[in-house]
């Protein structure tokens, strides 16, 4: 592992190639640390985005109908408006009139962190296309498959469970697959409220290191990277759930 | 006969043994259920939080509507630059894109690998990342035949937002090219039209409607992509708000202000999708 | 309810006067059949004639209007219609087939009895295994509906019905999606249904197949029967002008 990381120094001064993260520990504990605030804020949006997109797609098919009007406002909201400005409505300006609370050592603090608000905001954003994607899932399956559980005696709630839901799920998973991979880079915008995902440490380090050219590149392959892995395990999954003879 | 028609049968849906054709793509635009009515509860959430913000305003202060009315030119302003930045951006991020597709579905092997790797890559990479990269690593201007062409912010910013439009359309384009069946080709192929003919008179042509929407809404995500210019520094509606509210430093302007500027994205995106899903329908009966 | 009171000798299904409508169009405009236990009917008819919407409306997929129908006794036009009872005594099988495709064509049999009637999965499983072997798809039991051809998804989809232990079985245009050749072994399977003493209505176009088989033909036409009889008069003494213009465009 040394020699790995003095290889890095010796790049620095040969060749003037600075990637600090590699050889300083302080940089990569750092980066590290920013790495893993990037994969925690995702998995937590994914998460809270999905439960958004299920609970919505069933709001939705209620039949009082102002659910699903409010469902429908809050699907087009947040659809039509840039996801940064919302984080700082949620952040600034909803974080900015809630009353502060004392903390363990009696600071008054706002009661939700920074990391939270940006959880909250991208989850509602990413929720909203989510509700769509897992409606237009429903309404795929036809009515005939759902008509044939019927006549074969499975109540409303049995059908839905053992014959829609599963064909909807997988046909949704394609677009499902897009929205999350949008998710993970849209975690950058938490860098405009200070939360010390990738995109924030590395700007810490190259303003410590002058190093933005090296830094910037490790930053899009660190994306792409990322994006690669959660493309190649959706993948995998949609392989999994694959019916043969099914589609193409 | 290409390598480009070979892997065609990766994308598309075709029509399934079992069932009637399990398109998300048709079924889609019926899960679309836009009606005017989300516009005015939109007026209506802002009304309320302007009134909620009034009654507990000081009364010794202005109104906060009559400071939302004092404000709204400067705020418009703002805003327009965000129209523009869409505007210069799209257009160029379509025209690299174009080329950038057609390469995807060049016969020449090298030509598609490469078109193919920047296509990802950009398309993959956070909007944000890209945008940072290019107001660091372009320089501030430049010296060409001993003149020098200087590269302000903006200018930089809006290549930044050019790129990633620029793989997305990329993508487009290959996904309309593929979508196009083969009995097109095969047609052409037997009526003696070279590959050269037969993409720009008979698959292009028939690809310009499928492409609209994805294009349109490959804009609105622009358009609302476009605050980001903010962070790196070029002004715009984003920062606009933030001077405004520098300038009041009143916590009960924050909400109606921050809700002011969403519902000037709002109005000026929604429209767009309605569209969008319009000639998503349209176009659907008669492919 | 009222069920108690049906015996074997009154007609299993009993249709009287029944009216349907879709908003303003009037698809039935006074049905009335009636079909004896082991009987096989074929109900004929050009399309749009309301042939597809009568037998729909016998298992309560479709409400009807007005009228009745008596399944067993038991009114089907009833607002508190047990409808696991009626479908447990009626199977349905479409012109679709309408398998499910994220199930084996065995597990497509098995669901519903273990899932809607709460049956022991053992049981079951050899019920199922057993009418695998009866519509001759033996080996066929773990492939997926895509991977098998129209006739073989037709025939699971008969089984899966039979599952369920049905008393009658609906047919609902079930070879006209088929390709010529897969017609034969579909039609084979319901056949020997019908041998076996099942109750069957068909709705169908193969004439061969109503005349061989069926006990009873009815032809409509415009929301009425407009004429009925076995098929041995049926076909060679029809006497309304539209049955026999109906008749020699398709014979």
């Amino acid at each position: 592992m040394e020699a790995i990381w003095s290889w890095f120094e010796w790049l620095y001064e040969a060749h003037g190639v600075n990637l600090s993260i590699f050889y300083d520990s302080l940089d990569r504990d750092r980066f590290f640390f920013g790495l893993l605030t990037t994969i925690r804020l995702s998995l937590i949006c994914i998460v809270a985005s999905v439960v958004i997109g299920v609970v919505g797609a069933w709001l939705q098919t209620s039949r009082f109908k102002w659910t699903s009007r409010l469902v429908q406002g809050y699907i087009q909201f947040f659809r039509n408006t840039p996801p940064l400005v919302q984080l700082y409505f949620f952040f600034f300006a909803i974080g900015g009139v809630l009353p502060k609370v004392p903390d363990a050592s009696g600071h008054m603090v706002p009661p939700i962190g920074n990391f939270t608000w940006a959880a909250i905001s991208l989850s509602f954003f990413a929720g909203a296309f989510n509700v769509e994607i897992f409606r237009a899932g429903i309404e795929a399956v036809p009515k005939s498959t759902s008509e044939a559980a019927e006549a074969l005696g499975y109540t409303r709630l049995q059908s839905y469970i053992y014959i829609i839901l599963p064909l909807a799920f997988r046909v949704c998973l394609p677009s499902l697959n897009n929205n999350l991979v949008n998710l993970v880079k849209t975690t950058t915008l938490a860098y405009v409220i200070a939360v010390p995902e990738l995109l924030y440490v590395s700007s810490q380090i190259w303003s410590d290191q002058f190093n933005v050219r090296e830094m910037m590149n490790v930053l899009l392959f660190t994306y792409v990277g990322l994006v690669a892995v959660l493309v190649f395990m959706m993948h995998r999954w949609e392989k999994t759930l694959k019916i043969p003879g099914y589609g193409r | 006969m290409s390598g480009a028609r070979k892997h065609r049968s990766v994308g598309g849906t075709g029509n399934l043994a079992v069932l009637k054709p399990f398109s998300l793509h048709n079924a889609a635009p019926s899960a679309w259920r836009l009606q005017p009515g989300h516009g005015y509860m939109l007026f209506a959430a802002l009304v309320l939080f302007v009134l909620v913000g009034e009654v507990q305003a000081a009364p010794a202060r202005p109104s906060i509507i009559a400071t939302m009315w004092k404000w709204t030119p400067f705020l418009l302003q703002g805003f327009a630059f965000n129209i523009l930045i869409s505007f210069v951006s799209i257009i160029i991020g379509t025209m690299a894109g174009a080329a950038l597709g057609l390469g995807q579905i060049s016969v020449s092997r090298p030509i598609r690998a490469v078109s193919w790797t920047v296509t990802q890559f950009f398309r993959n990479a956070p909007w944000l990342v890209l945008l940072f990269y290019c107001i660091f690593l372009i320089p501030f201007e430049f010296e060409l035949f001993g003149v020098t062409i200087p590269f302000p912010a903006w200018i930089k910013a809006v290549i930044g937002l050019s790129l990633p439009v620029m793989a997305n359309f990329s993508e487009i384009v290959r996904g309309a090219v593929q979508s196009i069946p083969d009995g097109q080709w095969e047609a052409a192929e037997s009526l003696a039209y070279t590959r050269r003919q037969t993409l720009w008179l008979i698959v292009l042509p028939q690809c310009i409607k499928r492409m609209l929407p994805p294009w349109m809404n490959l804009y609105a995500v622009l358009t609302m992509a476009t605050p980001l210019v903010s962070i790196v520094g070029v002004g715009e509606g984003m920062t606009t708000t933030g001077e405004i509210l520098a300038a009041e430093n009143r916590s009960d302007l924050l909400i109606p202000f921050y809700m002011y500027l969403l519902c000037l994205f709002f109005i000026y995106c929604y429209p767009i999708a309605r569209w969008t899903i319009s000639l998503e329908r349209k176009f659907a009966v008669k492919i | 309810m009222a069920e108690s009171d049906w015996t074997p000798d009154q007609p299993m299904v009993s249709a009287k006067d029944v009216h349907k409508s879709f908003g303003a169009l009037e698809v039935l405009k006074g049905i009335s059949l009636d079909v004896m236990k082991g009987e096989c009917i074929c109900i004929i008819g050009p399309s749009g004639s309301g042939k597809s919407t009568f037998i729909r409306c016998i298992n309560a997929l479709n409400p009807i209007n007005s009228g009745s129908i008596l399944v067993e006794g038991q009114e089907v036009n009833d607002p508190q219609l047990d409808k696991l009872e009626l479908r447990k005594k009626v199977g349905m099988v479409f012109q679709q087939y309408n398998l499910f495709p994220h199930k084996t064509a065995l597990q497509n049999i098995m669901m519903a009895p273990i899932k809607v009637l709460k049956e022991d999965r053992d049981e079951v499983e050899q019920r199922a295994r057993h009418l695998v072997k009866k519509v001759r798809l033996d080996g066929k039991e773990d492939s997926y509906p895509g991977e098998l051809s129209g006739g073989q998804q037709q025939r699971v989809a008969i089984a899966r019905s039979l599952a369920m232990r049905p008393d009658v079985m609906l047919f609902d245009e079930v070879t006209a999606a088929l390709d010529p050749e897969t017609v034969k072994e579909v039609l084979l399977t319901i056949r020997e249904l019908a041998e076996e003493g099942m109750t069957c209505i068909l709705v169908t176009h193969e004439m061969g197949f109503a005349r061989e088989v069926a006990n009873h033909v009815y032809f409509t036409d415009r929301g009425v029967i407009v004429e009925h009889g076995p098929p041995k008069t049926f076909f060679t003494e029809a006497e309304d002008p539209r049955t026999r213009e109906f008749l020699s465009q398709i014979l």
